[in-house]
């Protein structure tokens, strides 16, 4: 049952996902001054919201393990934080991409970008962090508190725009405009609905990553009672 | 479309699917492994407890 739920949100968020890039590519109007390159932005900004959305999910479960010393609570964590760091990747990627186009340079240390990086650093520091702890216990509870604390470094990321002046473009979704419209409303709605179809296909590979989890300490348990005997 | 730009945007594009292209792969990879250890030390297991 559990798989079938999997397979049917696989299918659905697969087949959204090249509806969307069909609309994208061929429907939506298009940006005055950036040519194609704009287009990027559908898979980049979608691409960072569901990055920062695990990494909030990471952190929720973080407390929650902290608090009832529940296992799964760890167990989503990282599977969360896994999947929330391919994202970042993604939305570092893309960003690369069209900054090369838009900027002349792949790369520039402004205070968004710089924080993005130093948000992966962590989370990917978190990633390699578990590794290196083999009590069960012991790992989940350190992993926690790192979560959190990393959870800092997805705020400042977030609020960099409004805190300094950035070379990276402001906010422009009416969300965090109050709803000022900076952008063509059916630019602005295929950016939602991307990130929807990106959101879904997060949660698929979530699942799976969760489920590896739980067969991995599994193993280790079976490890455990065969060395005991 | 506005076709400026279109090669840069492919690669732009390029990145993303590949990376979820590529996770996905190690997923599988990763599953498939883990379900082989586990069946080997279950079968481990049970020959252990057939001789005991």
């Amino acid at each position: 049952m559990k798989t079938k739920i999997l397979m049917a949100m696989a299918l659905f968020s697969g087949l959204y996902l090249v509806r969307n890039l069909y609309v994208i590519l061929l429907q939506l109007p298009d940006e005055a001054a950036q040519g194609a390159i704009y287009r990027i932005m559908y898979f980049h900004v979608p691409g960072w919201i569901t990055s920062f959305s695990a990494y909030f999910l990471a952190a929720v479960a973080s407390i929650y393990y902290l608090v009832k010393r529940d296992s799964r609570a760890d167990e989503f964590a990282v599977a969360l934080t896994e999947v929330g760091t391919i994202f970042t990747m993604l939305g570092l990627g893309t960003g690369m991409v069209w900054a090369r186009i838009i900027w002349g340079v792949w790369w520039v240390w402004d205070p968004r970008l710089t924080w993005a990086f130093i948000c992966f650093l962590i989370y990917a520091g978190y990633l390699l962090l578990r590794k290196t702890i083999d009590e069960p216990g012991q790992r989940a509870r350190i992993a926690a508190v790192v979560s959190l604390f990393a959870f800092v470094s997805v705020v400042i990321t977030y609020k960099s725009i409004d805190w300094w002046r950035t070379q990276h473009p402001g906010a422009v979704l009416s969300f965090r405009t109050g709803g000022e419209q900076r952008m063509d409303p059916a630019m602005e709605h295929m950016l939602f609905q991307n990130w929807f179809a990106l959101t879904a296909f997060a949660g698929v590979i979530m699942m799976l990553r969760l489920g590896q989890e739980r067969m991995q300490r599994e193993l280790d348990a079976l490890r455990r009672y065969t060395h005991n005997l | 479309m506005d076709e400026r730009n279109f090669q840069f945007m492919f690669y732009g594009f390029a990145v993303a699917w590949f990376l979820l292209a590529a996770y996905l792969l190690t997923l599988v990879a990763r599953e498939s492994k883990l379900r082989k250890e586990v069946d080997t030390l279950k079968r481990m297991l049970e020959e252990r407890e057939n001789k005991g």
